[in-house]
Protein backbone atom coordinates (compact mmCIF):
# COMPACT_ATOMS: atom_id res chain seq x y z
CA UNK A 1 0.00 0.00 0.00
CA UNK A 2 2.69 2.46 1.06
CA UNK A 3 5.02 1.37 -1.74
CA UNK A 4 2.17 1.85 -4.21
CA UNK A 5 1.57 5.34 -2.80
CA UNK A 6 5.25 6.23 -3.08
CA UNK A 7 5.36 4.89 -6.65
CA UNK A 8 2.26 6.90 -7.58
CA UNK A 9 3.65 10.08 -6.02
CA UNK A 10 6.92 9.48 -7.87
CA UNK A 11 5.11 9.14 -11.21
CA UNK A 12 3.13 12.33 -10.68
CA UNK A 13 6.27 14.15 -9.52
CA UNK A 14 7.96 13.03 -12.74
CA UNK A 15 5.05 14.32 -14.78
CA UNK A 16 5.26 17.75 -13.17
CA UNK A 17 9.04 17.95 -13.47
CA UNK A 18 8.73 17.20 -17.19
CA UNK A 19 6.23 20.02 -17.48
CA UNK A 20 8.51 22.35 -15.50
CA UNK A 21 11.26 22.14 -18.09
CA UNK A 22 8.88 22.26 -21.07
CA UNK A 23 6.22 24.86 -20.31
CA UNK A 24 7.67 28.29 -21.12
CA UNK A 25 5.76 30.19 -18.42
CA UNK A 26 6.87 27.68 -15.79
CA UNK A 27 10.50 27.99 -16.90
CA UNK A 28 10.22 31.77 -16.57
CA UNK A 29 8.64 31.46 -13.12
CA UNK A 30 11.56 29.31 -12.01
CA UNK A 31 14.40 31.31 -13.55
CA UNK A 32 13.80 34.88 -14.74
CA UNK A 33 11.38 35.81 -12.00
CA UNK A 34 13.52 34.85 -8.98
CA UNK A 35 16.58 36.57 -10.45
CA UNK A 36 14.47 39.63 -11.15
CA UNK A 37 13.18 39.70 -7.58
CA UNK A 38 16.71 39.57 -6.13
CA UNK A 39 18.05 42.33 -8.36
CA UNK A 40 14.97 44.57 -8.27
CA UNK A 41 14.48 44.65 -4.54
CA UNK A 42 18.15 44.87 -3.71
CA UNK A 43 18.83 47.80 -6.00
CA UNK A 44 15.56 49.75 -5.86
CA UNK A 45 14.88 49.54 -2.12
CA UNK A 46 18.40 48.89 -0.90
CA UNK A 47 19.27 52.60 -0.94
CA UNK A 48 16.19 53.65 1.01
CA UNK A 49 15.68 50.85 3.50
CA UNK A 50 18.24 50.44 6.26
CA UNK A 51 17.05 47.79 8.69
CA UNK A 52 18.83 48.00 12.04
CA UNK A 53 21.79 45.67 12.48
CA UNK A 54 22.22 44.92 8.76
CA UNK A 55 25.00 46.42 6.66
CA UNK A 56 23.99 45.22 3.20
CA UNK A 57 20.27 45.28 2.32
CA UNK A 58 20.79 42.18 0.15
CA UNK A 59 21.57 40.21 3.33
CA UNK A 60 18.24 41.40 4.74
CA UNK A 61 16.08 41.01 1.67
CA UNK A 62 17.32 37.72 0.22
CA UNK A 63 15.59 35.50 2.82
CA UNK A 64 12.44 37.54 2.09
CA UNK A 65 12.72 37.05 -1.65
CA UNK A 66 13.18 33.30 -1.04
CA UNK A 67 9.69 33.22 0.43
CA UNK A 68 8.35 35.60 -2.22
CA UNK A 69 9.58 33.42 -5.10
CA UNK A 70 8.35 30.25 -3.41
CA UNK A 71 4.91 31.74 -2.78
CA UNK A 72 4.56 32.94 -6.36
CA UNK A 73 5.73 29.56 -7.61
CA UNK A 74 3.19 27.80 -5.41
CA UNK A 75 0.40 29.93 -6.88
CA UNK A 76 1.14 28.14 -10.17
CA UNK A 77 0.11 24.91 -8.48
CA UNK A 78 -3.41 26.27 -8.07
CA UNK A 79 -3.47 27.09 -11.77
CA UNK A 80 -2.15 23.65 -12.70
CA UNK A 81 -4.66 21.75 -10.57
CA UNK A 82 -7.56 23.86 -11.88
CA UNK A 83 -6.27 23.20 -15.38
CA UNK A 84 -6.15 19.45 -14.72
CA UNK A 85 -9.76 19.65 -13.59
CA UNK A 86 -10.85 21.65 -16.62
CA UNK A 87 -9.11 19.38 -19.13
CA UNK A 88 -10.36 16.13 -17.63
CA UNK A 89 -6.94 14.96 -16.37
CA UNK A 90 -8.24 14.73 -12.81
CA UNK A 91 -11.12 12.56 -14.05
CA UNK A 92 -8.64 10.32 -15.80
CA UNK A 93 -6.55 9.99 -12.61
CA UNK A 94 -9.60 9.45 -10.42
CA UNK A 95 -10.72 6.58 -12.63
CA UNK A 96 -7.36 4.83 -12.18
CA UNK A 97 -6.61 2.39 -9.36
CA UNK A 98 -4.12 4.81 -7.80
CA UNK A 99 -3.68 6.46 -4.41
CA UNK A 100 -6.20 9.25 -3.87
CA UNK A 101 -3.62 11.65 -2.50
CA UNK A 102 -0.93 11.06 -5.13
CA UNK A 103 -1.95 13.68 -7.69
CA UNK A 104 -1.73 16.47 -5.12
CA UNK A 105 1.23 15.07 -3.21
CA UNK A 106 3.23 14.47 -6.41
CA UNK A 107 2.60 18.03 -7.44
CA UNK A 108 3.88 19.39 -4.12
CA UNK A 109 6.97 17.19 -4.24
CA UNK A 110 7.74 18.51 -7.74
CA UNK A 111 7.28 22.03 -6.38
CA UNK A 112 9.83 21.28 -3.67
CA UNK A 113 12.36 20.13 -6.28
CA UNK A 114 11.69 23.29 -8.24
CA UNK A 115 12.09 25.39 -5.09
CA UNK A 116 15.45 23.81 -4.32
CA UNK A 117 16.61 24.91 -7.77
CA UNK A 118 15.16 28.40 -7.28
CA UNK A 119 16.84 28.77 -3.88
CA UNK A 120 20.20 27.77 -5.34
CA UNK A 121 19.74 30.20 -8.23
CA UNK A 122 18.77 33.08 -5.94
CA UNK A 123 21.62 32.37 -3.55
CA UNK A 124 24.04 32.31 -6.49
CA UNK A 125 22.80 35.62 -7.88
CA UNK A 126 22.64 37.07 -4.37
CA UNK A 127 26.22 36.14 -3.60
CA UNK A 128 27.36 37.84 -6.80
CA UNK A 129 26.00 41.10 -5.38
CA UNK A 130 27.24 40.69 -1.84
CA UNK A 131 24.98 38.22 -0.02
CA UNK A 132 26.67 35.90 2.50
CA UNK A 133 25.42 33.25 4.94
CA UNK A 134 26.84 34.84 8.10
CA UNK A 135 25.90 32.04 10.47
CA UNK A 136 27.80 29.21 8.78
CA UNK A 137 26.84 26.11 6.81
CA UNK A 138 24.64 24.40 9.44
CA UNK A 139 22.15 27.24 9.81
CA UNK A 140 22.37 27.86 6.05
CA UNK A 141 21.20 24.29 5.37
CA UNK A 142 18.51 24.68 8.01
CA UNK A 143 17.36 27.84 6.19
CA UNK A 144 17.06 25.90 2.93
CA UNK A 145 15.12 23.16 4.69
CA UNK A 146 12.77 25.64 6.31
CA UNK A 147 12.19 27.47 3.02
CA UNK A 148 11.37 24.14 1.35
CA UNK A 149 9.00 23.26 4.19
CA UNK A 150 7.01 26.50 3.92
CA UNK A 151 6.96 25.86 0.16
CA UNK A 152 5.26 22.49 0.70
CA UNK A 153 2.64 24.17 2.90
CA UNK A 154 2.04 26.87 0.26
CA UNK A 155 1.73 24.23 -2.46
CA UNK A 156 -0.97 22.35 -0.55
CA UNK A 157 -2.86 25.58 0.11
CA UNK A 158 -2.82 26.49 -3.57
CA UNK A 159 -3.66 22.94 -4.63
CA UNK A 160 -6.77 23.21 -2.47
CA UNK A 161 -7.52 26.63 -3.96
CA UNK A 162 -7.26 25.16 -7.47
CA UNK A 163 -9.67 22.36 -6.57
CA UNK A 164 -12.15 24.84 -5.13
CA UNK A 165 -11.92 27.49 -7.85
CA UNK A 166 -11.75 25.01 -10.78
CA UNK A 167 -11.06 27.69 -13.36
CA UNK A 168 -7.35 28.14 -14.19
CA UNK A 169 -7.58 31.89 -14.75
CA UNK A 170 -9.48 32.51 -11.53
CA UNK A 171 -7.00 30.32 -9.68
CA UNK A 172 -4.14 32.42 -11.05
CA UNK A 173 -5.73 35.73 -10.10
CA UNK A 174 -6.93 34.38 -6.76
CA UNK A 175 -3.41 33.18 -6.05
CA UNK A 176 -1.88 36.59 -6.72
CA UNK A 177 -4.55 38.37 -4.68
CA UNK A 178 -3.75 36.07 -1.77
CA UNK A 179 0.03 36.27 -2.07
CA UNK A 180 0.59 39.99 -2.65
CA UNK A 181 -0.94 41.40 0.57
CA UNK A 182 0.50 38.60 2.70
CA UNK A 183 3.97 39.21 1.28
CA UNK A 184 3.90 43.00 1.56
CA UNK A 185 2.31 43.13 5.01
CA UNK A 186 5.15 41.13 6.49
CA UNK A 187 8.83 41.48 7.24
CA UNK A 188 9.74 40.33 3.71
CA UNK A 189 11.10 43.71 2.56
CA UNK A 190 10.96 46.08 5.53
CA UNK A 191 11.03 45.78 9.32
CA UNK A 192 7.49 45.39 10.67
CA UNK A 193 8.25 48.13 13.26
CA UNK A 194 8.08 50.77 10.50
CA UNK A 195 4.42 49.97 9.72
CA UNK A 196 1.42 51.71 11.34
CA UNK A 197 0.35 50.05 14.58
CA UNK A 198 -2.84 48.43 13.32
CA UNK A 199 -0.95 46.88 10.42
CA UNK A 200 1.85 45.69 12.69
CA UNK A 201 -0.59 43.53 14.58
CA UNK A 202 -1.46 41.65 11.39
CA UNK A 203 2.11 41.61 10.09
CA UNK A 204 3.40 40.03 13.29
CA UNK A 205 0.83 37.23 13.11
CA UNK A 206 1.42 36.66 9.40
CA UNK A 207 3.06 33.25 8.90
CA UNK A 208 5.20 34.84 6.20
CA UNK A 209 6.71 37.25 8.76
CA UNK A 210 7.32 34.37 11.12
CA UNK A 211 9.01 32.32 8.41
CA UNK A 212 11.05 35.18 6.95
CA UNK A 213 12.25 36.15 10.45
CA UNK A 214 13.33 32.57 11.05
CA UNK A 215 15.12 32.39 7.70
CA UNK A 216 16.80 35.72 8.36
CA UNK A 217 18.02 34.57 11.75
CA UNK A 218 19.43 31.40 10.16
CA UNK A 219 21.16 33.38 7.40
CA UNK A 220 22.40 36.38 9.39
CA UNK A 221 23.15 34.79 12.73
CA UNK A 222 21.80 35.61 16.16
CA UNK A 223 19.21 33.79 18.24
CA UNK A 224 17.19 31.44 16.06
CA UNK A 225 15.31 28.97 18.25
CA UNK A 226 12.12 30.94 18.92
CA UNK A 227 11.73 32.06 15.33
CA UNK A 228 12.35 28.60 13.92
CA UNK A 229 9.93 26.86 16.31
CA UNK A 230 7.23 29.41 15.54
CA UNK A 231 7.76 28.94 11.82
CA UNK A 232 7.67 25.15 12.13
CA UNK A 233 4.49 25.37 14.19
CA UNK A 234 2.86 27.44 11.46
CA UNK A 235 4.02 25.06 8.72
CA UNK A 236 2.81 21.96 10.53
CA UNK A 237 -0.47 23.67 11.37
CA UNK A 238 -1.05 24.69 7.76
CA UNK A 239 -0.26 21.16 6.53
CA UNK A 240 -2.61 19.57 9.05
CA UNK A 241 -5.34 22.01 8.08
CA UNK A 242 -5.01 21.72 4.31
CA UNK A 243 -3.90 18.19 3.37
CA UNK A 244 -6.98 16.29 4.61
CA UNK A 245 -9.36 18.91 3.20
CA UNK A 246 -7.58 18.94 -0.16
CA UNK A 247 -7.50 15.13 -0.44
CA UNK A 248 -11.17 14.89 0.55
CA UNK A 249 -12.04 17.55 -1.98
CA UNK A 250 -10.08 15.66 -4.65
CA UNK A 251 -11.91 12.42 -3.89
CA UNK A 252 -15.33 13.99 -4.19
CA UNK A 253 -14.66 16.52 -6.88
CA UNK A 254 -17.18 16.42 -9.71
CA UNK A 255 -16.91 18.25 -12.96
CA UNK B 1 -21.37 -13.72 -5.64
CA UNK B 2 -24.29 -14.26 -7.99
CA UNK B 3 -23.90 -14.09 -11.73
CA UNK B 4 -23.98 -10.52 -12.85
CA UNK B 5 -23.61 -9.05 -16.31
CA UNK B 6 -20.54 -6.97 -17.12
CA UNK B 7 -22.53 -3.85 -16.35
CA UNK B 8 -25.76 -3.79 -14.38
CA UNK B 9 -27.63 -0.88 -12.95
CA UNK B 10 -30.88 -0.71 -11.01
CA UNK B 11 -32.85 2.49 -10.75
CA UNK B 12 -29.92 4.87 -10.87
CA UNK B 13 -30.85 8.36 -9.79
CA UNK B 14 -28.57 11.35 -9.81
CA UNK B 15 -29.56 14.95 -9.21
CA UNK B 16 -27.50 18.09 -9.60
CA UNK B 17 -29.32 20.72 -7.61
CA UNK B 18 -32.80 20.94 -9.11
CA UNK B 19 -31.79 19.07 -12.28
CA UNK B 20 -32.47 15.34 -12.35
CA UNK B 21 -29.73 13.96 -14.58
CA UNK B 22 -30.64 10.30 -14.07
CA UNK B 23 -34.22 9.41 -13.30
CA UNK B 24 -34.13 5.67 -12.65
CA UNK B 25 -31.79 4.11 -15.18
CA UNK B 26 -31.73 0.31 -15.54
CA UNK B 27 -29.05 -1.20 -17.70
CA UNK B 28 -27.76 -4.68 -18.37
CA UNK B 29 -24.74 -5.17 -20.57
CA UNK B 30 -23.52 -8.74 -21.07
CA UNK B 31 -19.76 -9.30 -21.11
CA UNK B 32 -18.09 -8.97 -24.48
CA UNK B 33 -20.83 -6.90 -26.07
CA UNK B 34 -20.87 -3.36 -27.37
CA UNK B 35 -23.62 -1.11 -26.13
CA UNK B 36 -24.31 2.34 -27.48
CA UNK B 37 -25.90 4.89 -25.17
CA UNK B 38 -27.74 7.20 -27.47
CA UNK B 39 -29.42 10.44 -26.63
CA UNK B 40 -29.45 14.20 -27.09
CA UNK B 41 -27.39 16.61 -25.00
CA UNK B 42 -28.50 16.51 -21.40
CA UNK B 43 -30.06 13.05 -21.70
CA UNK B 44 -27.78 11.73 -18.95
CA UNK B 45 -25.30 9.73 -21.03
CA UNK B 46 -22.19 11.25 -19.49
CA UNK B 47 -23.65 10.94 -16.00
CA UNK B 48 -24.21 7.20 -16.51
CA UNK B 49 -20.61 6.76 -17.63
CA UNK B 50 -19.29 8.81 -14.72
CA UNK B 51 -21.27 6.78 -12.21
CA UNK B 52 -20.03 3.51 -13.75
CA UNK B 53 -16.43 4.79 -13.80
CA UNK B 54 -16.70 5.56 -10.02
CA UNK B 55 -16.33 9.30 -10.59
CA UNK B 56 -19.82 10.11 -9.33
CA UNK B 57 -21.89 8.57 -6.57
CA UNK B 58 -25.51 7.97 -7.49
CA UNK B 59 -28.11 9.51 -5.17
CA UNK B 60 -30.15 6.32 -5.33
CA UNK B 61 -30.09 3.00 -7.11
CA UNK B 62 -27.25 0.54 -7.50
CA UNK B 63 -24.67 -0.28 -10.13
CA UNK B 64 -22.26 -3.15 -10.62
CA UNK B 65 -19.34 -3.30 -13.00
CA UNK B 66 -17.77 -6.71 -13.49
CA UNK B 67 -19.81 -7.86 -10.51
CA UNK B 68 -18.44 -5.15 -8.18
CA UNK B 69 -20.53 -2.44 -6.66
CA UNK B 70 -19.37 0.93 -8.03
CA UNK B 71 -19.81 2.65 -4.67
CA UNK B 72 -18.73 0.00 -2.16
CA UNK B 73 -16.02 -1.62 -4.29
CA UNK B 74 -14.88 1.37 -6.30
CA UNK B 75 -11.20 0.46 -6.08
CA UNK B 76 -11.86 -3.00 -7.55
CA UNK B 77 -13.97 -1.47 -10.34
CA UNK B 78 -11.13 0.90 -11.25
CA UNK B 79 -8.81 -2.06 -11.78
CA UNK B 80 -10.92 -3.57 -14.56
CA UNK B 81 -12.24 -0.45 -16.27
CA UNK B 82 -10.75 1.93 -18.82
CA UNK B 83 -12.27 5.37 -19.29
CA UNK B 84 -11.97 7.69 -22.22
CA UNK B 85 -13.82 10.80 -21.20
CA UNK B 86 -15.57 13.48 -23.17
CA UNK B 87 -12.40 15.53 -23.63
CA UNK B 88 -9.20 13.92 -24.80
CA UNK B 89 -7.49 14.03 -21.41
CA UNK B 90 -3.81 13.76 -22.20
CA UNK B 91 -0.97 15.91 -20.91
CA UNK B 92 -0.03 18.20 -23.79
CA UNK B 93 3.47 18.74 -22.44
CA UNK B 94 4.30 15.05 -22.27
CA UNK B 95 5.05 13.06 -25.39
CA UNK B 96 2.59 10.42 -26.51
CA UNK B 97 4.80 7.69 -25.16
CA UNK B 98 5.31 9.49 -21.84
CA UNK B 99 1.56 9.89 -21.44
CA UNK B 100 1.03 6.17 -21.91
CA UNK B 101 3.87 5.29 -19.54
CA UNK B 102 2.50 7.61 -16.89
CA UNK B 103 -0.91 5.95 -17.05
CA UNK B 104 0.73 2.50 -17.03
CA UNK B 105 2.73 3.24 -13.90
CA UNK B 106 -0.30 4.80 -12.18
CA UNK B 107 -2.33 1.71 -13.06
CA UNK B 108 0.16 -0.40 -11.16
CA UNK B 109 2.12 -1.92 -14.05
CA UNK B 110 5.83 -2.45 -13.51
CA UNK B 111 8.43 -0.31 -15.25
CA UNK B 112 9.32 -2.82 -17.96
CA UNK B 113 5.74 -3.95 -18.51
CA UNK B 114 4.73 -0.31 -18.85
CA UNK B 115 7.42 0.39 -21.41
CA UNK B 116 6.57 -2.52 -23.65
CA UNK B 117 2.85 -1.88 -23.34
CA UNK B 118 3.30 1.78 -24.28
CA UNK B 119 5.39 0.83 -27.32
CA UNK B 120 2.79 -1.73 -28.32
CA UNK B 121 -0.08 0.78 -28.11
CA UNK B 122 1.86 3.48 -29.94
CA UNK B 123 2.26 0.96 -32.74
CA UNK B 124 -1.31 -0.30 -32.87
CA UNK B 125 -2.80 3.21 -32.66
CA UNK B 126 -0.58 4.40 -35.52
CA UNK B 127 1.20 6.98 -33.41
CA UNK B 128 4.72 5.67 -33.96
CA UNK B 129 5.97 8.68 -35.93
CA UNK B 130 4.59 11.13 -33.35
CA UNK B 131 5.23 9.08 -30.22
CA UNK B 132 8.15 11.18 -29.04
CA UNK B 133 6.57 14.55 -29.77
CA UNK B 134 4.65 16.40 -27.08
CA UNK B 135 0.93 15.76 -27.38
CA UNK B 136 0.13 19.45 -27.83
CA UNK B 137 1.50 19.17 -31.37
CA UNK B 138 -1.04 16.44 -32.19
CA UNK B 139 -4.11 16.85 -34.36
CA UNK B 140 -7.52 16.30 -32.78
CA UNK B 141 -7.67 12.80 -34.18
CA UNK B 142 -4.23 11.88 -32.87
CA UNK B 143 -5.06 13.26 -29.43
CA UNK B 144 -8.22 11.19 -29.35
CA UNK B 145 -6.34 8.06 -30.41
CA UNK B 146 -3.78 8.71 -27.68
CA UNK B 147 -6.59 9.19 -25.18
CA UNK B 148 -8.20 5.88 -26.11
CA UNK B 149 -4.78 4.21 -26.06
CA UNK B 150 -4.21 5.59 -22.56
CA UNK B 151 -7.46 4.04 -21.39
CA UNK B 152 -6.25 0.67 -22.66
CA UNK B 153 -2.78 0.60 -21.08
CA UNK B 154 -3.83 -1.68 -18.23
CA UNK B 155 -5.77 -4.01 -20.59
CA UNK B 156 -9.19 -3.30 -19.07
CA UNK B 157 -11.96 -5.85 -19.53
CA UNK B 158 -14.42 -2.99 -19.88
CA UNK B 159 -13.99 0.25 -21.70
CA UNK B 160 -16.22 3.29 -21.32
CA UNK B 161 -16.03 5.87 -24.06
CA UNK B 162 -17.87 9.17 -23.75
CA UNK B 163 -18.55 10.57 -27.21
CA UNK B 164 -15.30 9.15 -28.59
CA UNK B 165 -15.57 10.65 -32.07
CA UNK B 166 -16.88 14.12 -31.22
CA UNK B 167 -14.76 16.66 -33.05
CA UNK B 168 -13.11 14.17 -35.38
CA UNK B 169 -13.15 14.50 -39.15
CA UNK B 170 -14.77 11.66 -41.14
CA UNK B 171 -11.45 9.89 -41.66
CA UNK B 172 -10.52 10.10 -38.01
CA UNK B 173 -13.95 8.82 -37.08
CA UNK B 174 -13.61 5.85 -39.42
CA UNK B 175 -10.17 5.03 -38.05
CA UNK B 176 -11.41 5.07 -34.46
CA UNK B 177 -14.41 2.93 -35.37
CA UNK B 178 -12.09 0.30 -36.79
CA UNK B 179 -9.99 0.38 -33.62
CA UNK B 180 -13.05 -0.01 -31.42
CA UNK B 181 -14.38 -2.81 -33.59
CA UNK B 182 -11.12 -4.72 -33.17
CA UNK B 183 -11.26 -4.21 -29.39
CA UNK B 184 -14.77 -5.62 -29.37
CA UNK B 185 -13.52 -8.56 -31.43
CA UNK B 186 -10.94 -9.18 -28.69
CA UNK B 187 -13.78 -9.52 -26.19
CA UNK B 188 -13.58 -6.15 -24.45
CA UNK B 189 -16.99 -4.99 -23.23
CA UNK B 190 -17.59 -1.54 -24.67
CA UNK B 191 -20.03 1.08 -23.47
CA UNK B 192 -19.99 4.15 -25.65
CA UNK B 193 -22.11 7.24 -25.60
CA UNK B 194 -22.83 9.05 -28.78
CA UNK B 195 -25.10 11.56 -30.40
CA UNK B 196 -24.35 10.04 -33.77
CA UNK B 197 -26.88 7.42 -34.68
CA UNK B 198 -24.60 6.20 -37.43
CA UNK B 199 -21.95 5.46 -34.83
CA UNK B 200 -24.27 3.43 -32.63
CA UNK B 201 -25.66 1.70 -35.70
CA UNK B 202 -22.22 0.72 -36.86
CA UNK B 203 -20.52 -0.29 -33.61
CA UNK B 204 -23.13 -1.35 -31.11
CA UNK B 205 -24.67 -4.78 -30.68
CA UNK B 206 -27.39 -3.15 -28.65
CA UNK B 207 -28.54 0.42 -28.39
CA UNK B 208 -29.97 2.05 -25.30
CA UNK B 209 -31.83 5.27 -25.99
CA UNK B 210 -31.75 7.76 -23.14
CA UNK B 211 -33.89 10.84 -22.88
CA UNK B 212 -34.21 13.15 -19.89
CA UNK B 213 -32.46 10.68 -17.61
CA UNK B 214 -34.58 7.66 -18.54
CA UNK B 215 -34.11 4.68 -20.78
CA UNK B 216 -36.84 5.07 -23.39
CA UNK B 217 -35.91 2.14 -25.62
CA UNK B 218 -33.47 -0.74 -25.88
CA UNK B 219 -32.75 -3.08 -28.73
CA UNK B 220 -30.60 -3.80 -31.74
CA UNK B 221 -30.50 -1.17 -34.43
CA UNK B 222 -32.76 -3.37 -36.56
CA UNK B 223 -35.28 -3.84 -33.76
CA UNK B 224 -35.44 -0.13 -33.11
CA UNK B 225 -35.88 0.65 -36.77
CA UNK B 226 -38.68 -1.90 -36.95
CA UNK B 227 -40.54 0.08 -34.31
CA UNK B 228 -40.77 2.98 -36.70
CA UNK B 229 -42.24 0.74 -39.38
CA UNK B 230 -41.50 0.77 -43.09
CA UNK B 231 -40.65 3.68 -45.31
CA UNK B 232 -41.42 7.29 -44.62
CA UNK B 233 -42.72 9.82 -47.05
CA UNK B 234 -41.83 13.36 -46.10
CA UNK B 235 -43.66 16.32 -47.56
CA UNK B 236 -42.51 19.83 -46.89
CA UNK B 237 -45.06 22.64 -47.22
CA UNK B 238 -44.08 25.84 -49.03
CA UNK B 239 -42.39 28.37 -46.75
CA UNK B 240 -45.01 29.85 -44.45
CA UNK B 241 -47.77 27.58 -45.77
CA UNK B 242 -49.98 25.48 -43.50
CA UNK B 243 -49.06 21.78 -43.78
CA UNK B 244 -52.54 20.59 -42.73
CA UNK B 245 -54.00 20.66 -46.29
CA UNK B 246 -51.09 18.41 -47.32
CA UNK B 247 -52.08 15.90 -44.68
CA UNK B 248 -55.73 16.17 -45.72
CA UNK B 249 -54.82 15.36 -49.31
CA UNK B 250 -53.18 12.12 -48.14
CA UNK B 251 -56.20 10.95 -46.14
CA UNK B 252 -56.70 7.23 -46.46
CA UNK B 253 -53.13 6.43 -47.43
CA UNK B 254 -52.02 6.02 -43.85
CA UNK B 255 -51.76 8.11 -40.70
CA UNK B 256 -49.95 11.31 -41.59
CA UNK B 257 -48.10 13.06 -38.76
CA UNK B 258 -48.12 16.83 -38.96
CA UNK B 259 -45.29 18.93 -37.62
CA UNK B 260 -46.78 22.42 -37.76
CA UNK B 261 -43.59 24.04 -36.55
CA UNK B 262 -41.43 22.64 -39.34
CA UNK B 263 -44.27 22.77 -41.87
CA UNK B 264 -43.80 19.10 -42.51
CA UNK B 265 -45.97 16.06 -42.95
CA UNK B 266 -44.57 12.58 -42.45
CA UNK B 267 -46.46 9.58 -43.74
CA UNK B 268 -45.28 6.15 -42.64
CA UNK B 269 -45.99 3.69 -45.44
CA UNK B 270 -45.31 0.03 -46.03
CA UNK B 271 -44.06 0.35 -49.60
CA UNK B 272 -42.92 3.83 -50.47
CA UNK B 273 -42.07 3.50 -54.18
CA UNK B 274 -45.46 1.87 -54.91
CA UNK B 275 -47.45 4.67 -53.34
CA UNK B 276 -45.58 7.60 -54.90
CA UNK B 277 -47.72 7.95 -58.08
CA UNK B 278 -50.89 7.98 -55.98
CA UNK B 279 -49.47 10.69 -53.74
CA UNK B 280 -48.56 12.83 -56.74
CA UNK B 281 -52.06 12.44 -58.18
CA UNK B 282 -53.70 13.36 -54.88
CA UNK B 283 -51.58 16.47 -54.47
CA UNK B 284 -52.31 17.59 -58.02
CA UNK B 285 -56.04 16.99 -57.55
CA UNK B 286 -56.12 18.95 -54.29
CA UNK B 287 -54.10 21.74 -55.88
CA UNK B 288 -51.52 21.89 -53.07
CA UNK B 289 -47.88 22.45 -53.88
CA UNK B 290 -44.95 21.12 -51.91
CA UNK B 291 -41.49 22.55 -51.42
CA UNK B 292 -40.01 19.08 -51.12
CA UNK B 293 -41.09 15.49 -51.26
CA UNK B 294 -38.77 12.74 -50.16
CA UNK B 295 -38.95 9.03 -49.59
CA UNK B 296 -36.75 7.76 -46.80
CA UNK B 297 -35.88 4.42 -45.30
CA UNK B 298 -36.00 4.57 -41.49
CA UNK B 299 -32.79 5.62 -39.81
CA UNK B 300 -31.95 5.65 -36.15
CA UNK B 301 -32.68 9.38 -36.29
CA UNK B 302 -36.27 8.51 -37.09
CA UNK B 303 -36.26 6.00 -34.28
CA UNK B 304 -35.02 8.61 -31.94
CA UNK B 305 -37.47 11.27 -33.03
CA UNK B 306 -40.34 8.79 -32.95
CA UNK B 307 -39.41 7.57 -29.49
CA UNK B 308 -38.94 11.00 -27.98
CA UNK B 309 -42.11 12.14 -29.77
CA UNK B 310 -44.02 9.24 -28.24
CA UNK B 311 -42.79 10.18 -24.87
CA UNK B 312 -43.88 13.78 -25.12
CA UNK B 313 -47.30 12.67 -26.35
CA UNK B 314 -47.67 10.35 -23.39
CA UNK B 315 -46.60 13.16 -21.10
CA UNK B 316 -49.16 15.55 -22.57
CA UNK B 317 -52.09 13.16 -22.02
CA UNK B 318 -51.78 13.32 -18.28
CA UNK B 319 -51.87 17.10 -18.48
CA UNK B 320 -53.76 19.24 -20.93
CA UNK B 321 -54.73 18.10 -24.38
CA UNK B 322 -52.07 18.47 -27.03
CA UNK B 323 -51.92 21.93 -28.44
CA UNK B 324 -52.61 22.05 -32.14
CA UNK B 325 -51.79 25.00 -34.29
CA UNK B 326 -54.80 27.11 -35.28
Amino acid sequence: MTTALIANVGTITGRNLHRLVRVPTLIAFATVQPIMFVLLFTYTWGGAVHPPGVIHYVDYVLPGTFVLAIAFGASQTGVAIADDLATGMIDRFRALPMARSAVLAGRTVADAVRNLFVLALMTGVGSLIGFRFHAGPGPALAAVGLALAIGVAFSWIFALLGLLVRDPESAGIGGLLAVIPLIFVSSTFVPVATMPGWLQAFAKLNPITVTVDALRALCLGGPTATHVWQALAWIVGLLIATIPVAVLRYRHTTT
Amino acid sequence: MGERAAIETEGLIKRFGSVTALDGVDLCVPAGTVVGLLGPNGAGKTTVVRVLATLLRPDAGRAWVDGRNVVGEAAAVRRVVGLSGQYAAVDGYLTGRENLRMIGRLSGLGVTATRSRADELVESFELTAAADRTARTYSGGMRRRLDVAASLVARPRLLFLDEPTTGLDPRGRLGLWNLLASLAADGVTLLLTTQYLEEADRLADRIVVLDAGRVIATGTAAELKARVGGDRLELQALPGADPVPLAAALAGLGTPMVDAELGRVVLPVADGPAILPEVATRLAAAGVRVADLALRRPTLDDVFLTLTGERSRVDSTDGEAEVTSP
